[in-house]
């Protein structure tokens, strides 16, 4: 089987981007939503038919899960060490596929309502075909090389996104935001990149996660600081993931890229995007489980618990309905993070791995339709505010009612797919470690309680007097909602324990019953409080906020980490260390120059105005510099 | 001796020839018609520029004064291109402003001169040959920074060059005048054999790397590199930034690789320092800089500092990631100075204040500079971040991780004064922008060939293969 025809599926959003790129004005805006669509759709198409051949047909050889890989040496760095391009199929880099194209389409669609009558509405097709094509490499990509040239350009082109509303300074900021944080972080994960490049030799995923490798195998050969050296690799390669994937404490992007257009919310902040750091964890899941007995798996199970908890928290109290779901990506981001952190290897070992595939396939349905079904909200009634709404079931009842689905699929409620996966999480939590466990439960409980206070607030509540009639959101919008609470309710059937698992061989998972209950009580539990509090109009919520005092107001607050964030940056770095030189050099450089430029008329005189200026001391610092350089390394520093 | 020597010298030969035919048209041909002889200049350098292209044996001749090797040969490639370049991106600013006050084609002349002196300086055999190329690149550029002669602040980077210029060939003078004393020989050869480490030959070696640090502008020796950029026309400015630099760093490479080799375990603490110096210095000062030529001063110093990485190795790897980088470096810098070089021209602004909303307007101008702008931040998939991911793979071969990290720290810091510019573009609003123009041919071609180089280079790899093999000489 030729699996090369899958470098079209990348590839059609690119020709996509580029052509509405180039002719942006010459297009009228309704064709160019139209040439998006039919790209899309096209990708979407063959990435479908590779999932089935792949799984289906041709995919499993003696019960294992193949790994087909085309590629070709684009470049020989050194004598030993390579560097390919190329596509690489397996279990995940195939679920992927059908993840992001399936999300992506959705959102093509949607956005030709949405934003209908915008400004730069090709320009906006041409940012998602550029999106598209860069989350398709990275999702197919065979090397950390590959991968990491990928990652930036997601990143860049979420930016693109981000900053889209470039008259609303608040996106804008935003946009700077996403991009320097997850930027630091990268820094974390091309160290750690160089790291692998030089201990082991190759880039390529395929040897480096070969259990029977010399790179698992030798993990023990170098050290530093108490720990492998590849272990820090690993380290540090999570840490460009944890930028992606808004993990505490590199979570502070996430919130403020809701100033973006709500559909790349949809795309990039719920269901792509911020999955490429899980993503990139599970892709290195042999080398993460093997090295020093996984002690960086550690790590990401117990960043995983803690921001998926500290998420959950913030999440309760937020006013703002995107934002709400902002924290609630993150923490179900951490749900999938703490899934792998806590799998083992082989057959049903590997539960926490495959939960954590599974969850990340059924949150990108489900959460994208609750971006999406917020989108749709926010269309009607112009606002983003928990305030603003109410009772909006009775003007809006598609969304209503979708929305209402994927609510209850994000709480766990059986049989909706969100059940599902957080059931085989929570399984694996629970018979690896059990504080994790338990830290699971909870934030399983605080999500169904936010989640139908949001829901509540919606579609409930008060009711709001309108100035204008709210309305149910048009077809080319309301149909994408359909079609995700289509998938939402029924992709919990999915057989994932029989695709996708660390081993590739696949096992017969059972449904842990007396865990399922104890979830769905905690979930029912949740949604009973939302209920009291949020159903009907009262100040039952109000009271307890204000018996929270305190804590209220730090949760609220988001635990003040923007503004510690902030201190550091400009009290320090930018008062303490940038402004000073500035003024230095407007200062003194500039104003030496200029006062002699305005003391002096003839050029004579200003050539002497000159040399008994700034160049003697220009020359003072040469000779200096060499003077000193001489002596430290003749007199102190010699070898 | 006999005359087929002289035809491995062909770079020098040609351009020589080119010059003085350029004199000679300077003299005969009507004042009303000069404007054809910039048309003439480009046309006669492309030429230069294309023979240049055909091989070229490895020879040393003149009693080894001369040298030259297929690495050197491809580096003047590199210099040729970005020369044309840069001669296609100021043709338009000649013709209007220069031109008219007849003095055209000595911008051609001396910015000839300049680069030939290049030439020699890197295929120099023994340091009385590299002294000279040295000086005869570096004073036409001072000539040429202060041509604006109505322009005060011309003048004044005319002045100021020239003077820095001539401590730093002093200093470098001294240095070499010490290793002649030590190893009795001012022939690279003979010196390589007996060169050994005493104070002395520090010393020398020391004073010799200040006065070609000058020339890269490394920190402290970088002074003079503000002010000369924002006073000297853009070209200039740009010619220094890219071509000059990019030569400089060339031959301290070589000579580092070779001569001073038994010194490496000095120097490669020295480049330590220097390096991290000069990075953070560069890009802390070019945080918060307004005047754009002023701003691509600092960012031109930071990525000096880069290059440092590449130095620090002396290994066949270092050789070819430097020579990559320079090669990568010279696109995006072209580029970005080329738009400020148009924007200056039709408008006469140098903020970036007067950027703002410039996408509205303007949008392929921009799009050019961001791409420039993500080069330079080393933003893949562009080339200068493969650029900077190798040179920073070849410090880590060493082991240098500590460094590494730091100089990535330094990628992020540039980043952010990089997106300010994109910002102000893209994102900033301006209610009276720079209304749209339409570039002549010329300038089109310039922001063409860099956009190009931009997005192949870094995709095209047989390049750097080719280069890695040519580098295994300095192993």
């Amino acid at each position: 089987m030729n699996f090369t025809y899958i470098i079209l599926i990348p590839l059609i959003p690119l020709v996509s981007f580029l052509l509405l790129g180039i002719f942006n004005k010459k297009i009228k805006p309704g064709i160019s939503g139209y040439i998006g669509v039919a790209g899309l759709s096209t990708s979407a198409a063959l990435s479908f038919y590779t999932a089935y051949t792949y799984f289906f047909t041709i995919g499993k050889v003696d019960g294992v899960y193949q790994t087909f890989v085309e590629k070709i040496t684009w470049m020989n760095f050194t004598d030993t060490l390579a560097i390919d391009m190329g596509i690489l199929i397996d279990p995940i880099s195939v679920m992927m596929l059908v993840v992001v194209s399936t999300i992506s389409l959705m959102v093509h669609i949607y956005s030709r309502g949405y934003m209908k009558g915008d400004d730069g509405y090709t320009r906006f097709f041409a940012f998602l075909g550029l999106f598209s094509f860069s989350m398709f490499g990275l999702v197919l990509a065979t090397n950390l090389f590959q991968i990491y040239i990928f990652w930036e350009l997601v990143g860049v082109s979420s930016f693109l996104l981000i900053g889209y509303y470039y008259t609303k300074s608040s996106a804008v900021a935003a946009a700077k935001k996403a991009f320097i944080v997850t930027r630091f972080a990268d820094l974390g994960f091309l160290i750690g990149i160089l790291i692998i490049g030089y201990y082991t030799g190759t880039y390529d995923f395929e040897t480096l996660n070969n259990p029977e490798g010399s790179t698992i195998l030798n993990w023990a050969s170098s050290s530093f600081m108490g720990l492998s050296i590849i272990t820090w690799a690993l380290i540090l390669i999570f840490m460009g993931g944890a930028g992606k994937s808004a993990m505490f404490p590199l979570h502070i992007w996430l919130p403020d890229a809701m100033e973006g257009p709500t559909p790349v919310s949809a795309l990039i902040h719920a269901a792509t995007m911020v999955v490429a750091g899980v993503y990139l964890v599970a892709r290195l899941f042999p080398m993460y489980y093997f090295v020093e007995d996984g002690f960086a798996l550690n790590i990401v199970a117990y960043v995983g618990a803690f921001s998926s908890l500290f998420a959950a928290i913030i999440a309760i109290t937020q006013t703002d309905i995107k934002r709400v779901l902002a924290f609630s990506t993150m923490s179900q981001l951490g749900y999938m993070m703490l899934a792998l952190g806590v799998s083992g290897y082989d057959g049903h070992e590997g539960v926490g791995y495959m939960a954590s595939m599974f969850h990340l396939f059924t949150h990108a349905m489900f959460k994208a339709l609750l971006f999406l079904g917020a989108g749709s909200v926010i269309h009607a009634v112009h606002s983003n505010y928990l305030k603003d709404m109410g009772s909006l079931r009775k003007y809006m009842p598609i969304t209503n009612i979708t929305f209402l689905v994927a609510a209850l699929a994000i709480s766990g409620v059986f049989p909706l797919s969100g059940f599902w996966s957080k059931d085989e999480i929570l399984v694996a939590a629970f018979e690896h470690n059990k504080l994790i466990y338990f830290v699971g439960i909870f934030v399983a409980g605080l999500t169904a309680f936010y989640m139908f206070r949001l829901y509540f607030g919606i579609f409930w509540g008060k009711n709001t007097t309108y100035k204008h009639t709210p309305h149910e959101s048009p077809i080319s919008m309301t149909f994408p909602l359909m079609i995700l609470a289509f998938i939402s309710i029924f992709s919990g059937f999915i057989p994932f324990s029989e695709l996708i698992t660390p081993d590739k061989a696949g096992f017969e998972a059972h449904l842990n019953i007396p865990l399922a209950i104890v979830a769905t009580i905690i979930g029912l539990i949740g949604i009973g409080l939302a209920y009291i509090f949020y159903k009907k109009e009262n100040d039952l919520a109000d009271r307890f906020s204000n018996a929270f005092g305190i804590f209220y107001k730090w949760t609220f607050n988001k635990f003040y980490f923007d503004e510690i964030y902030l201190f550091v940056t400009k009290k320090i770095i930018f008062n303490r260390i940038a402004g000073p030189i500035a003024r230095f050099d407007k200062k003194v450089v500039d104003g030496t120059m200029e006062g002699i430029g305005n003391k002096t008329v003839v050029i004579s005189k200003k050539i002497k105005g000159i040399q008994s200026g700034k160049v003697q001391d220009y020359a003072l610092s040469f000779i200096a510099g060499a003077v000193v350089l001489a002596l430290v390394f003749i007199y102190l520093w010699t070898n | 001796m006999n005359f087929s020597n002289f035809l491995l010298m062909r770079h020098e030969i040609l351009l020589l020839t080119i010059t003085l035919l350029l004199l000679i048209g300077e003299i005969f041909i009507n004042k009303n018609k000069k404007s054809s002889l910039v048309h003439l200049a480009i046309f006669l350098f492309g030429i230069h520029t294309a023979i240049g292209f055909f091989a070229i044996d490895e020879c040393s001749i003149f009693g080894g004064s001369f040298q030259t090797n297929n690495l050197i040969h491809l580096f003047k490639n590199v210099l040729n291109i970005g020369v044309f370049t840069l001669l296609l991106q100021s043709a338009d600013w000649i013709q209007e402003k220069i031109v008219n006050q007849n003095r055209g084609t000595e911008f051609f002349i001396l910015l000839f001169t300049s680069l030939l002196g290049m030439y020699f300086m890197i295929s120099a055999g023994d340091f009385l040959m590299f002294y000279i190329g040295l000086e005869l690149s570096t004073l036409p550029v001072a000539a040429l920074a202060s041509y604006e002669t109505l322009k005060r602040k011309s003048s004044e980077a005319g002045i100021k060059l020239i003077l820095s210029a001539a401590l730093a060939s002093g200093v470098s003078l001294f240095g070499i005048s010490l290793l002649y004393a030590t190893s009795g020989s001012i022939f690279f050869h003979n010196i390589i054999e007996v060169i050994t480490s005493t104070n002395l030959t520090i010393l020398g070696f020391i004073l010799f790397f200040a006065g070609l640090s000058f020339k890269i502008s490394l920190v402290p020796f970088h002074f003079w590199t503000a002010d000369v950029y924002e006073g000297a026309p853009i070209s200039v400015a740009s010619y220094l930034s890219v071509i000059s630099k990019g030569a400089a760093a060339f031959i301290l490479m070589v000579l580092m690789f070779t001569i001073f080799k038994p010194l490496i375990h000095t120097w490669e603490n020295i480049v330590y320092i220097v390096a991290l110096a000069t990075m953070f210095i560069g890009n802390l000062f070019a945080l918060r800089q307004q005047n754009m030529k002023r701003f691509l001063a600092f960012s031109s110093i930071a990525q000096a500092g880069f290059i440092l990485l590449g130095l620090i190795t002396g290994t066949q790897l270092g050789t070819a990631t430097v020579v990559y980088f320079i090669l990568i470096y010279i696109f995006s810098n072209l580029a970005a100075f080329g738009v400020v070089q148009a924007i200056s021209l039709k408008t006469g602004k140098e903020n970036m204040d007067d950027y703002n909303g410039l996408y509205r307007t303007n949008p392929n101008l921009s799009l050019v500079m961001m791409l420039a702008l993500f080069s330079l931040a080393g933003i893949p998939p562009v080339a200068g971040f493969f650029g900077k991911f190798f040179l920073f793979t070849a410090a880590a071969s060493k082991g240098y991780y500590l460094l590494v990290f730091l100089a990535v720290v330094n990628v992020t810091i540039s980043l952010y004064y990089y997106l300010l510019v994109v910002r102000a573009m893209f994102i900033r609003k301006n209610d009276h922008p720079i209304p749209f123009f339409k570039n002549k041919l010329y300038m089109r071609l310039g922001l063409l060939i860099t956009v190009i180089g931009i997005l192949v280079l870094g995709l095209y790899s047989p390049l750097y293969d080719y280069i890695y093999e040519l580098s295994s000489i300095y192993n």
